[in-house]
């Protein structure tokens, strides 16, 4: 595995690490504001991103909002908080109000889109969104387009044809993308151990002609160096990276699921000490980047926002039922 | 105006949106230098350069689903599924996602796509060279399916498809690619999507049809001529959306209705006509509404036998309309 010791060579400096520490923090805020608006009765739904934060800020980090695109998957909340969605846009779609950017709250929560910040428009369906990030690549490229298309997705979708069908023809046509599969270890209950006979998902690469890399999710400037290092390549135009990262479920697959059933709480709280979150401040406090002051600055500026975008959102009106009809065609 | 077969018309209308637009390409199975194994894309490579007429990986929903992407990023894909037997790869990529990209999306997000696909039997290809699959798609809204049944519509309707804003179909019948010839105008033209054309007037019935059945029920209408059955055709063009005006129109005209199609019957668009009618127009009919179609089975077999007797031609239009005008 990567690691994060070239600190100072990553091109990051102390504003880029706070700015990465904020996007996890905010995500895990709003993921937990989520589940207890669900627990309330208010939200219907929470698929979570919780676990997951140092993979998605990670590779965020090391793109370029601006000229690249992303075609997430529906853990990806810290993904699309760094894209660009506010956390207002985020509530106004768990509870399901008309002004959700996503989908018009048409979609269940953390079905995120939105063509103003390059962020494709999600399904259900795992692992769609591989060949249509090839092809967004590849117009890029036809097009000479500035910038590199990340497409997102769990282990267990890595099983899907279209994983392998989208990675096949990225690498035949060299296309500027980045696969990366953010390994939680489990496809909602069953264990990486039933889903596929090998132990990384990053050897899969070796079939298509590109390379694969593996990095621990909760080592955030070692998933930062492994996306920035994929972006330089595809910039270059020597084609596709797969990047797993070995990350980690926090909760259960949904709010609708009950992990006890398929998993110990020994197991649990092992993973949970491996945090992106909480390692990553750490490192931040001995590196004297960081201290405790502003930690408690940070998360009280988090909490405020998670709270307005809670009030916000529940202020906000649900679609009206006459638009049920609109967006079927472009007529 | 030049006379072309139907394939011909394809290729240069092909040709013709090549030119016009660059943000057009083409791709698919052997649609590069081989020029299709229709011969339909022939030539267009060595015009337009392997940027824009490319061999893909034989692979359908990566076809389909890289198509939606470069949609997406500002293209206009026309790929070609190289037997529409073989679209079911991708159904996933056509169904749950072009046809719904705009809807979940709140329009934020529409795919101008065209997926040509060849289509239909009568041309020894067995169970996997000869299914008729479009109702399959008709039955999802966010698509368009239309289907040609002459080189003049083939023409307008592929240059309307490849300007629309959202994801058509556009199924062309493999035994009409080279027996059906008609004049096609050299300069550009459109024929809406959604719009049906009689193609030939009559007072006694009505044959509601499409593709190549529209020939078929030509001859079979020209036999009943002579035996002083005046039958009217109306080409329904568009599958999704069906122009109910056209159809109500014709069955309010001569009240005794036969929907012919290729596909199978149950579940085919014949149903979805027939209840249109049924609805809207059940006390103009002097006869209830008649299907002919391919029967239920799971597809149509090799054997020359076989494959007539599911084949539905002009003689058993024939046969089926003198019963109609005789009710």
């Amino acid at each position: 595995m990567a690691g994060s010791d070239a600190l100072y060579g990553l091109g990051v400096d102390a504003n880029k690490i706070e700015t990465m520490y904020y996007y996890m923090v905010l995500s895990r805020a709003l993921d937990e504001r989520m589940w207890i608006l669900n627990r309330q009765g208010k939200s219907a739904f929470v698929i979570s991103c919780q676990g997951q934060e140092g993979a998605q800020v990670g590779v965020a980090a090391a793109l370029d909002p601006a000229v690249d695109w992303i075609a997430p998957y529906y853990r990806d909340l810290g993904l699309v908080l760094y894209f660009g969605m506010t956390p207002r846009d985020v509530m106004l779609g768990q509870l399901a109000k008309a002004d959700d950017p996503s989908s018009g709250a048409r979609q269940m929560p953390a079905h995120y889109g939105s063509r103003v910040h390059h962020i494709l428009s999600g399904s259900s369906p795992v692992a769609t969104q591989v060949p249509q990030a090839a092809g967004i690549a590849w117009a890029a490229k036809l097009r000479h387009q500035e910038g590199v298309v990340m497409t997102s997705l769990g282990e267990g979708s890595t099983n899907q044809g279209e994983f392998h069908e989208g990675m096949n023809f990225a690498a035949v046509h060299r296309l500027p993308l980045i696969i990366v599969v953010e390994n939680n270890g489990f496809a909602i209950s069953v264990p990486q151990s039933k889903e596929m006979a090998i132990t990384d998902v990053a050897v899969r690469a070796q079939g298509y002609g590109m390379p694969g890399v593996v990095v621990r999710g909760s080592d955030l400037l070692a998933v930062f160096e492994a996306t920035r290092e994929a972006r330089q390549r595809a910039l270059a135009g020597e084609g596709p990276t797969l990047i797993e990262i070995k990350t980690h479920r926090f909760t259960p697959h949904s709010s609708d699921d009950d992990d006890r059933s398929y998993r110990t709480p020994e197991e649990l709280k092992a993973e949970k000490k491996d945090d992106a979150i909480h390692l990553f401040r750490q490192w931040m406090i001995e590196q004297q980047l960081w201290d405790e002051q502003r930690d408690r600055q940070m998360r009280q500026r988090v909490t405020h926002e998670v709270n307005d975008a809670t009030d916000f959102a529940e202020a906000a009106l649900y679609p009206d039922p006459s638009t049920l009809l609109a967006h079927v065609y472009n007529d | 105006m030049a006379v072309m077969t139907y394939l011909e018309a394809i290729r240069e209308t092909l040709r013709q949106e090549l030119r016009r637009d660059d943000r057009m390409i083409i791709y698919g199975e052997d649609v590069g230098v081989r020029g299709g194994v229709f011969r339909v894309t022939e030539g267009l490579q060595a015009e337009f350069g392997e940027d824009r007429v490319i061999d893909s990986p034989l692979a359908e929903a990566a076809i389909v689903g890289t198509a939606i992407g470069a949609a997406i990023n500002g293209l206009r894909p026309v790929p070609e599924i190289e037997f529409a037997d073989f679209i079911f790869p991708a159904i996933n990529q056509i169904v749950q996602e072009a046809a719904r990209i705009r809807y979940r999306s709140n329009g934020d997000f529409g795919v101008p796509l065209v997926i040509r696909a060849p289509f239909g039997g009568g041309v020894h290809g067995a169970l996997y060279h000869s299914q008729s699959v479009e109702a399959l798609f008709a039955h999802v809204p966010g698509l368009k399916v239309v289907i040609p049944g002459t080189p003049y519509d083939a023409k307008g309707l592929l240059a309307s498809a490849i300007q629309d804003e959202d994801p058509v179909l556009y199924f062309e019948h493999k035994a009409a690619y080279r027996s059906l010839k008609g004049e096609v105008p050299d300069e550009r033209y459109l024929i809406p999507i959604g719009k049906a054309d009689v193609k030939r007037q009559g007072n006694d019935l009505s044959i509601i049809t499409y593709g190549l059945m529209v020939s078929y029920a030509q001859r079979a209408a020209e036999t009943l001529e002579k035996e002083g059955i005046s039958v009217e055709i109306l080409d329904l063009r568009s599958i999704r959306p069906l122009d109910v005006e056209a159809i109500l129109e014709t069955a309010k005209k001569t009240g005794k209705v036969l929907v012919v199609h290729e596909d199978n019957l149950t579940g085919g668009i014949g149903g979805e006509v027939s209840a249109l009618i049924a609805e809207h127009a059940l006390f103009y009919l002097d006869a209830p509404i008649m299907r002919l179609a391919g029967p239920d089975v799971p597809a149509m077999p090799y054997s020359p036998p076989l494959e007539h007797a599911f084949m539905v031609t002009p003689d058993k239009i024939a046969e089926a309309s003198r019963k109609l005008a005789k009710f």
